[in-house]
Formats: structure tokens, C-alpha cells, sequence
């Protein structure tokens, strides 16, 4: 159980793909009611987190620990995890053929109020479109929402929701997001949080985040307030963070 | 051809062996057939016969042009519910129709093998639908062929001929009841598609587990003609091989084939082959298949023998388990220059990122399986009308098609 502690507390965790070494040791925590950021250079090992977190295969734990609600599920499979409430929107979705979205919302939660949610994305009109068939960049991330509204998670990624995406409609995706993450609710009432990884940071325009951090080589360098932290990677680079010494 | 000429040529060819597909001891099978009489509505048909038609794809309830039931080899309902559509039993109409001598064993040879020499060579039974010039049905015409006898030898001669400028849909479900042993069915069908004409040809199989099947298949399009033709079957069969033709033989004409195939268990060579005999004719062939263990060879062929033709074969596979096979034969034949022929053939796995992003939204293993399974298998089939394409759907998303092993 909670019992108050973190939502997700990952420690000292080593990943691999393929043989390869990803992640080195990387250490979080996010409370509950939490939404964190993520920044980072290009494989850097952003992705490589959030999938591990969310159980895919291929990504290999080679040491540490993963805990969800005081839960150990560094070893669960990705439909269980799914279950307790870990919820991810995925950067390069699939297309799956002959599933209309409709139906995927059904499948994600029999009981989800499927046209509340495909308005609020502005998406009635892909109702009865395949999953993923044929989506621009931007349908694409707002189907992505579409799923994670109807699953209703406790603990949510986002990989990316706002690449390849306009600006009018990163405004419907942060609105989702604030949703998702319970910020239309006081501090004290929300229970459920969340990650983004971004890298330009133009959805934290429309999204509140509480704190970020800096991954680089697979592990994370610096923590802190995103504003801030985002603003000092504006100003100097990654290279920048990498160079700092402010403790983690 | 007379008749006494036509037995003559069947019987010279009742041991000739079929160029595809396991030898079958035709002997080994019951010949004669009790006779059910007739019904005067297909609402007085047993419970376990009108299961097993809806579960082939023939609804009893809902609209359409007309009907056809046939149990073994009793013609036992048959009847046209709009005007300018015929429907008879074969044998009926041939002594009606002496005209039909012009269309019966002309596209599919009576000595083809030794399966068409049987049926020949046997009482006529199976339908003849005709729809007259100008007529558009737009229900479908729903027939069924129902096996029901312990290792019965089920004999069919269909003949479809859609008049200059007619629409015709058919659907054809052929099925045993669920108790039903060792079978064996023989069915030969000629569609005959006039000028400006468009058939959609339907086929739902759903036999039991120990039943053998040998369609034999030809149409013959004219001029701005068009035939779907659409075979699906999802339960397990002992041995099936059909290989129909499409012959293009009159400009513009179109032919696309459709084969949605599940196979368990058993030894199945299914493909089909048009003839493109004529300019600015078109013709797709697309086939998804699964195997969870049987054995499945997946023929597509276009055979063009004109300029200025369009061909396209898609025969795409999954095997499922870590037995079964998938063998796929796409073949383009090309005889002259300014053709445009080409195909596409894969055989796999299912995509582990589908997978995996199914089961991250919550769904175990098995679930995101049927749901890809369910989606691959669910080919947009075009020009069907919408009562027949909610009946193939149906058929496609049953649970207990995908249930066991």
C-alpha cells in the first residue's frame, strides 16, 4: 500500500537493449498528485525509463528496482502493470488494423464515456477510423490522449505528446494532460501523477509540472524547478547541465 | 453437349485425379441420400439446421431477394422474394430452361477431375439463380447447403446468370451440424456475369472437423461486368482445395477475389486465378490467412494475355503457434507487353509492438492477440451491400472461432 510514500520510486535502475547499456543507475521518485518533466538529448536514455517503467520486453532490467503504490513490478508483465494503474502515450504508436478507436476506447475501459472524450480531444471524427491508420503526427498524439483519458491511470507517461504537433493542438493536449494529472483539482486532493518527456517545452506553456530533471548517458544529472531548469538548457545547452555540479 | 455426351466424357474421367490437393477415396463416402421433402418456410427448418446457417453467414431473419436451402441432397426451400429474380433447383430447371444447356459444364468442364465427373455423373442437385436484365437486388440472395448425414457424399451444381445490366449478391453458407462426422462435398458453380452486370458471389464454409471439400468454381464476365467473389472460412476442415476461376472476357471487365481463411488444423490449398482476356479489364486477388496448426497453401494467379490490363495479388499469412504452415504461391503470367501485374506476399508473426502496446492499455496476451487476429482478418470487401457485409463481419468477430485449440 501508499501509505503516503511516493507513487513510483525507482532505484539504482541499470537497463539494457540488445546487449546494450542504457540506463546507469537512475534514481526517482515521484509523489503522489506529482507531475514530473524529463529533458534530455537524444538518446540519452528518456524513452528507454519510460518503457521500462511501463514493462516492455525488450528492455532488460539488469539491476535495481522498480516500486509502483509500494509495489515492487520490476518484473511485471506490461498488461498487469496496466492494470494497477500505470498508463503510458507512446511516442511512435503502431497501427492496428481493422481496431476502430471507438473500440479501442472500449477496450481500454469498458465503462469510459467514449463521446465525452473523443470531444474534448476534437476527435469525433476519427471515432471510426483504424488506430493509428493514416494519422498525421499530431492525430497520432491526440489519439494517444484519446486511450489514456478512457484507461484513466494513476501514474501516466507521455513520451513526446507534443512533437509534431501544432499550436493549436498543443493546447487540447496540455488541457488532457492537466486532466489526466488531476490539476483542475488543489494540491492536497489529487492522487494521480505523471511524467512528460519534451523537448522543446512548449506544452508546459499549457501543462503544470511540480519538478524536472536532466537525463544524460542514463542517469540523471540534476533536479529541480522546470521553469528554471529548462530555461538554464535554453541559455547553455545540455552541456551545460552536464558541466554543473549541483547535486541531484 | 447432350446429356448422355456429357456422362459419357464424366465417366472416362471418374478416376482422374485433381491437379491440387490430397487424393480423396470418393467410394469411401456414401452415395445415396434420404430424401427431406420439402418445407413451406424456412422458419420450420430444425433448430440445429437455422444455427448452423446463421453460423455459416445465413441469417434466416432480415431481408432478401430470395433463398435456397439445401439439406444433402434435397432442394428442401427455394423461392424469390423480388421481381426479375429466379430461383429453381438445378434439376427443375433444366427441364424448364433449354436454353440452360448453353451455360451448364461450360465454364467448369465436367472432366475437369474426378470430383466434377461425380457430380456429373449423379441426380442433379444445387441452384440456379438468374436475375433478369435491369434487375438490382439489394438484399442478398441467401442460400445454404447443409450436410447432415454421417458420411454423406454432398453432390451441388449451382448456376448463376445475371442478365445484361443486373445486380445480383449471393451468399452461400456451407455447413454441417456441430455432431456432424465424416463428409464429403463436392460443389461446382458457374457464374455467368452479363454485360454492365455486377455479382457479388459469397461463400462461407464452416464445416465440421472431419469434412472433406472440393469446389470447383468459374465465371465468365462480359463487358463492363464486375464479380467479388468472397470465400471465408474460420473452423476447422479436414481437407479442402479450390482453385476457381475468373475468366475477363469482355473490355472493362473487373474481378476481385477476397479468401479470409483461420485454419486449426487441417490441410487446406485454396488460391483462385483470373484471366485477363480483355483490354482495360482489372483484377485484385487478396488473401489473409492464419494458422494456429493446419496446413495452409494460398494460391493467387492473374494471367494476362492482353495489353492495357491491371492485375494485383496480395497473399499475406500469420502463423500463429510453432507448428503450422503457410505456403503462399502469388503467380503473374504475363503474355504480351503493356501489361501492369504485381503482387505481395508475406508470411509472419504477429508484430510484437502491436502487442505490446494492446497489453499496455490493459490487455492480457491473449486478448491483444485476437484483437490483431480479429483486425487482420477484417478485409474491407467493396460493393458489398450492408446486410451482407454486417453477416461477414459477424462471422469474422465470433468468439468461439478463436477459442481452443
Amino acid at each position: 500500500m501508499q501509505g503516503g510514500g511516493p507513487t513510483l520510486e525507482v532505484e539504482d535502475l541499470w537497463v539494457s537493449i540488445a546487449g546494450k547499456q542504457v540506463l546507469k543507475g537512475v534514481n526517482v521518485k515521484v509523489g503522489q498528485g506529482e507531475t514530473h518533466a524529463l529533458f534530455g538529448p537524444n538518446g540519452c536514455g528518456k524513452t528507454t525509463l519510460l518503457s521500462t517503467i511501463a514493462g516492455i520486453p525488450r528492455y532488460v532490467v539488469d539491476r535495481g528496482t522498480i516500486r509502483f503504490k509500494g509495489e515492487d513490478i520490476t518484473h511485471m508483465p506490461i498488461h498487469e502493470r496496466a492494470k494497477l494503474g500505470i498508463g503510458i502515450a507512446f511516442q511512435h504508436p503502431p497501427t492496428i488494423r481493422g481496431l476502430k478507436v471507438r473500440d479501442m476506447i472500449q477496450l481500454c475501459n469498458p465503462q469510459a464515456n467514449a463521446e465525452k472524450i473523443l470531444a474534448d480531444l476534437d476527435f469525433e471524427d476519427f471515432a471510426d477510423r483504424e488506430v493509428n491508420k493514416g494519422f498525421s503526427g499530431g492525430e497520432v498524439k491526440r489519439s494517444e490522449m484519446v486511450q489514456l483519458l478512457a484507461q484513466e491511470p494513476d501514474f501516466v507517461m507521455l513520451d513526446e505528446p507534443d512533437s509534431g504537433v501544432d499550436l493549436e493542438n498543443i493546447k487540447v493536449i496540455g488541457r488532457a494532460i492537466n486532466s489526466l494529472t488531476q490539476k483542475d483539482l488543489k494540491p492536497s486532493m489529487r492522487t494521480k501523477s505523471g511524467v512528460i518527456i519534451t523537448h522543446f517545452g512548449h506544452i508546459l506553456d499549457y501543462m503544470a509540472t511540480d519538478k524536472a530533471h536532466v537525463m544524460i548517458d542514463g542517469t540523471i544529472v540534476c533536479s529541480g524547478s522546470p521553469k528554471e531548469i529548462l530555461e538554464q538548457i535554453k541559455v547553455n545547452g545540455y552541456e551545460g547541465c552536464a558541466a554543473c555540479l549541483c547535486p541531484v | 453437349m447432350s446429356m448422355s455426351r456429357l456422362e459419357e466424357k464424366a465417366k472416362k474421367a471418374l478416376d482422374k485425379k485433381a491437379a491440387l490437393g490430397t487424393d480423396i477415396d470418393i467410394e469411401s463416402y456414401d452415395s445415396e441420400s434420404e430424401d427431406f421433402g420439402e418445407i413451406e418456410a424456412l422458419e420450420m427448418l430444425p433448430e440445429d439446421i437455422q444455427t448452423a446457417a446463421v453460423n455459416a453467414g445465413v441469417s434466416l431473419s432480415g431481408e432478401s431477394a430470395g433463398d435456397y436451402f439445401q439439406v444433402d441432397q434435397s432442394a428442401v426451400h427455394r423461392g424469390s422474394s423480388m421481381e426479375g429474380i429466379e430461383v429453381m433447383d438445378i434439376g427443375a430447371a433444366l427441364k424448364e430452361h433449354s436454353y440452360l444447356e448453353d451455360y451448364f459444364w461450360k465454364l467448369v468442364p465436367i472432366d475437369t477431375d474426378k470430383y466434377t465427373a461425380d457430380v456429373g455423373m449423379h441426380p442433379q442437385a444445387g441452384y440456379f439463380i438468374r436475375a433478369k436484365p435491369g434487375t438490382k437486388t439489394i438484399f442478398p440472395l441467401k442460400t445454404c447447403l447443409f450436410m447432415g448425414g454421417k458420411n454423406k457424399r454432398q453432390r451441388v451444381h449451382n448456376v448463376v446468370i445475371a442478365e445484361e445490366g443486373s445486380d445480383l449478391h449471393i451468399i452461400t453458407g456451407c455447413t454441417t451440424p456441430s455432431h456432424a462426422g465424416k463428409g464429403l462435398h463436392l460443389g461446382v458453380s458457374e457464374v455467368y456475369v452479363k454485360k454492365n452486370a455486377h455479382v457479388t458471389f459469397t461463400m462461407v464454409h464452416n464445416w465440421g472437423e472431419e469434412v472433406e471439400v472440393r469446389p470447383r468454381g468459374a465465371s465468365r464476365i462480359d463487358a463492363g461486368g464486375s464479380i467479388s467473389e468472397n470465400y471465408i472460412t474460420l473452423t476447422p476442415v479436414k481437407s479442402l482445395q479450390a482453385f476457381p476461376t475468373a475468366t475477363l472476357v469482355g473490355e472493362g471487365a473487373v474481378a476481385s477475389f477476397n479468401t479470409i481463411m483461420y485454419a486449426r488444423r487441417g490441410n487446406i490449398d485454396i488460391g483462385n486465378q483470373t484471366v485477363l482476356a480483355a483490354p482495360h479489364t482489372s483484377a485484385e486477388s487478396i488473401s489473409r490467412v492464419v494458422s494456429t496448426g493446419g496446413e495452409i497453401i494460398n494460391r493467387g494467379r492473374m494471367v494476362g494475355k492482353v495489353p492495357d490490363i491491371r492485375a494485383h495479388v496480395e497473399c499475406v499469412g500469420l502463423i500463429l503457434t510453432e507448428k503450422g504452415r503457410i505456403y503462399s504461391i502469388p503467380e503473374l503470367d504475363g503474355w504480351c507487353g503493356g501489361l501492369d501485374m504485381s503482387h505481395e506476399a508475406a508470411v509472419g508473426k504477429i508484430s510484437q509492438v502491436e502487442l505490446e502496446y494492446l497489453m499496455a492499455r490493459g490487455l492480457s496476451t491473449d486478448e491483444a492477440t485476437s484483437v490483431i487476429v480479429r483486425g487482420f482478418l477484417d478485409v474491407e470487401i467493396k460493393g458489398l451491400p450492408p446486410a451482407l457485409k454486417e453477416e461477414i463481419q459477424k462471422i469474422t468477430k465470433l468468439e468461439e472461432i478463436y477459442g481452443g485449440s
